[in-house]
């Protein structure tokens, strides 16, 4: 097959068209959906938080694992951010976030050490530690809140401002996907990923470091929702103890829709970053084709299931080609 | 020599074996109930109004919509499938019962209607796993998102109140001369049956057969398709039921009632016992679970604590289950390994 073919047959490019086709409808209805300033730069900066999100679940999710804590931990980060700049005055801010990184990472690494080494499902797991995150943070929040005043201006800036059209947010977003894509596809160790999703005993009879991988995916994981709280304090300025609640299902869910199989060994994170951007995109263009926002989450339902379902199909097909090739 | 060959197993087996009474207290369940009970001696030791009636009845109260979703939630567990969307189908029920009260009808037509509507949303699910199949878990996170989504679409912001006293105020009764809520009739009437149709039934077997394996449940002919797609729509229906009562309860009808549920009825199921790779549980253990939950909630508010510490022990209280059975388990194979090598001599080649 042609590398040209093989990219129009890329099940990430059939998401992509969906998205440009949510695009392109809702700018014919309303033209400032894209160009005025701020569609264009919410458009951009948008889904980029969600989209760091659903990339760190995505690698999870190859590994046939999943991560339930993550909207939790991008609560946790987000308040320790405004936390440090109010108790750290003068702190440089680039600094900050090697902070969420490392935090996110340390939280990723208790769920990757429960899964890993005491061999419990991560789903239990998981919802475990999403009680225990969200609970501290509600329990050192309390009813207190982090406002925009306490936080540096630059750092603000950071969250609002752009480079040449493109917002910051979306520039970081954007380089850790390059950099996420560029590891599991081409690496030694982000292969290992996939064969241990796609059949851990396997993986694990042919030597793979199958414990040590895992527990690393779920330290990225973590690490990048510390990393996505960081940037969630700098684009909206506020964060309550409730910062990022409910992400973890949008995250499995955009991830689910970019194409990644929910029990491991297939997807990438490039489908996972599209699909959180068709998510949230189609969000903000249903008030403007028309439809009440009250919809969106029904919206959200049935393009998860179409996902799914697609995939289902795709892969019927695909082994009804293999066993034909085989007895011809 | 000869003799020797003969008892040394006899004499093994009887060392293995555990006697009744181990075996019994041994389980998960006893172990859950244990729990429970020393909860609630010591809350009511040190608690000062935690023994008072008025306390039971809103513990019973809260946490019945949890108890009803908790029994079709362990069948569907059990057969390693999970149900994610049951909050939604509680939000769902409760709209459709507040639109169709408020267009005139009866609350019980209403109701009807409404444990329908949850029982072809439970039918749904059913079709995706069992008719395409799909997983489970991706697929309730689909309908999780869509059924919240049509709740919340067909009604908005707005809320259904206006509904007749007598149905409010039976949602809140108590059983004559007891602080116990009168929907616990209904409830314990249900477990009966769920509990019967787990652990005496063949349909009940089946279950346990398909969450062992599904493959193996197959070929010794349990219909394994059929027996999850009724399980789904049974969990349909009963969330649908639990939604009828949190909208009675609270005299309110929104879509955004219940959200989140799900994930309190998966972990009390799971702290319950039932295993989430399926063919392990317990309905006993499962309503102790619940109740174990519900006790901690109401004692730590007693005392003073916030909500914030609540969630925090039911998070580490769901890890630290599955994290024990993963270590019993490893102490377990460590012993038998031990015992094998310590075992009698094996007989002597001839």
């Amino acid at each position: 097959m042609s590398r040209l073919a093989h990219v129009l047959k890329a099940r990430e490019t059939g998401i992509l068209l969906a998205l440009v086709l949510v695009v392109v409808a809702t700018t014919i209805k309303n033209p400032a959906f894209v160009f005025s300033g701020d569609g264009w730069r919410d458009l951009l900066l948008t889904p980029s938080i969600l989209m760091l999100v659903a990339v760190g679940q995505a690698i999870v999710i190859v590994t046939r694992s999943v991560d339930l804590s993550v909207g939790s931990v991008v609560g946790l980060s987000a308040y320790l951010t405004g936390r440090v700049f109010i108790d750290l005055p003068g702190i440089p801010w680039p600094l900050v976030f090697l902070i969420g990184l490392v935090f996110g990472g340390l939280l990723g690494l208790v769920n990757g050490a429960l899964v890993a080494f005491a061999r419990v499902p991560a789903l239990v797991i998981t919802l475990g530690t999403l009680y225990v995150y969200r609970g501290i943070n509600v329990m050192w929040t309390g009813s207190d809140r982090i406002n925009s005043s306490d936080m540096p201006r630059e750092f603000l800036a950071l969250g609002t401002g752009s480079l040449l059209g493109i917002p910051w947010l979306t520039i970081i977003a954007v380089v850790v996907l390059v950099i996420a894509g560029w590891f599991l596809r081409t690496q030694r160790a982000g292969r290992e990923l996939y064969a241990i999703g796609s059949d851990p005993a396997a993986a694990e009879l042919y030597g793979l470091k199958v414990t040590r991988r895992v527990l690393a995916a779920f330290v990225v994981c973590g690490a990048l929702a510390g990393l996505a709280g960081v940037l969630y304090a700098a684009r909206y300025g506020t964060v309550s103890s409730q910062a990022g609640s409910g992400w973890e299902l949008d995250a499995v869910g955009a991830a689910v829709i970019g194409g990644v199989a929910i029990f491991g060994g297939s997807g990438t994170v490039w489908g996972a970053a599209i699909g959180a951007y068709l998510l949230l995109t189609i969000n903000r263009a249903l008030p403007v084709i028309g439809v009440q926002d009250f919809w969106q989450r029904a919206v959200v339902g049935v393009l998860i299931l179409g996902a799914i379902v697609l995939d289902r199909v795709l892969a019927v097909r695909q082994s009804r080609r293999l066993t034909e090739a085989r007895e011809s | 020599m000869t003799t020797d060959i003969g008892t040394a197993p006899a004499r093994a087996y009887r060392d293995y074996a555990h006697p009744l009474w181990r075996r019994l207290l041994l389980r998960r369940e006893a172990a859950i109930i244990g729990l429970l009970i020393i909860v609630y001696v010591v809350a009511a030791l040190t608690l000062r109004n935690f023994a008072a009636p008025i306390t039971i009845t809103y513990l019973l109260l809260d946490v019945a919509p949890i108890l009803f979703i908790a029994l079709p939630m362990t069948f569907v567990i059990i057969t390693g499938e999970i149900d994610l969307s049951v909050a939604s189908v509680v939000g769902l029920s409760s709209v459709t019962l507040g639109t169709l009260h408020q267009a005139g009808l009866p609350i019980w037509v209403a109701g009807v209607v409404a444990i329908l509507v949850g029982a072809v949303a439970g039918a749904v699910n059913g079709f995706f796993v069992t008719v395409v199949g799909l997983p489970s878990l991706a697929v309730t996170i689909g309908t999780l998102a869509l059924f919240r989504g049509l709740a919340v679409g067909l009604l908005g912001t707005t809320a259904v109140t206006d509904f007749t006293e007598f149905w409010t105020d039976l949602a809140k009764s108590k059983i004559p001369g007891t602080p116990i809520p009168s929907v616990m009739i209904l409830f314990v009437l249900l477990a009966i049956v769920f509990g019967v149709l787990l652990h005496f039934t063949p349909f009940g077997r089946g279950v346990f057969a398909i969450g062992l394996s599904s493959e193996a449940a197959r070929f010794s002919g349990v219909r394994v398709e059929r027996s999850k797609f009724v399980l789904f729509v049974l969990s349909g229906a009963v969330s649908a039921l639990a939604g009828i009562y949190y909208t009675l309860r609270f005299g309110s009808a929104r879509g955004d009632n219940a959200t989140g549920l799900e994930l309190s009825v998966i972990a009390a199921v799971l702290l319950g016992g039932v295993s989430i790779f399926g063919g392990r549980g317990n309905i006993l253990g499962v309503i102790a679970g619940v109740l174990l939950i519900g006790i901690l909630g109401s004692a730590l508010r007693l005392a003073g604590v916030t909500s914030d510490v609540i969630n925090i022990i039911t998070g580490a209280l769901l890890a630290a289950s599955v994290v024990s059975t993963s270590v019993l388990a490893w102490i377990h194979r460590r012993r038998i390994g031990a015992g094998i090598k310590k075992g009698p001599p094996a007989p002597a080649q001839v």
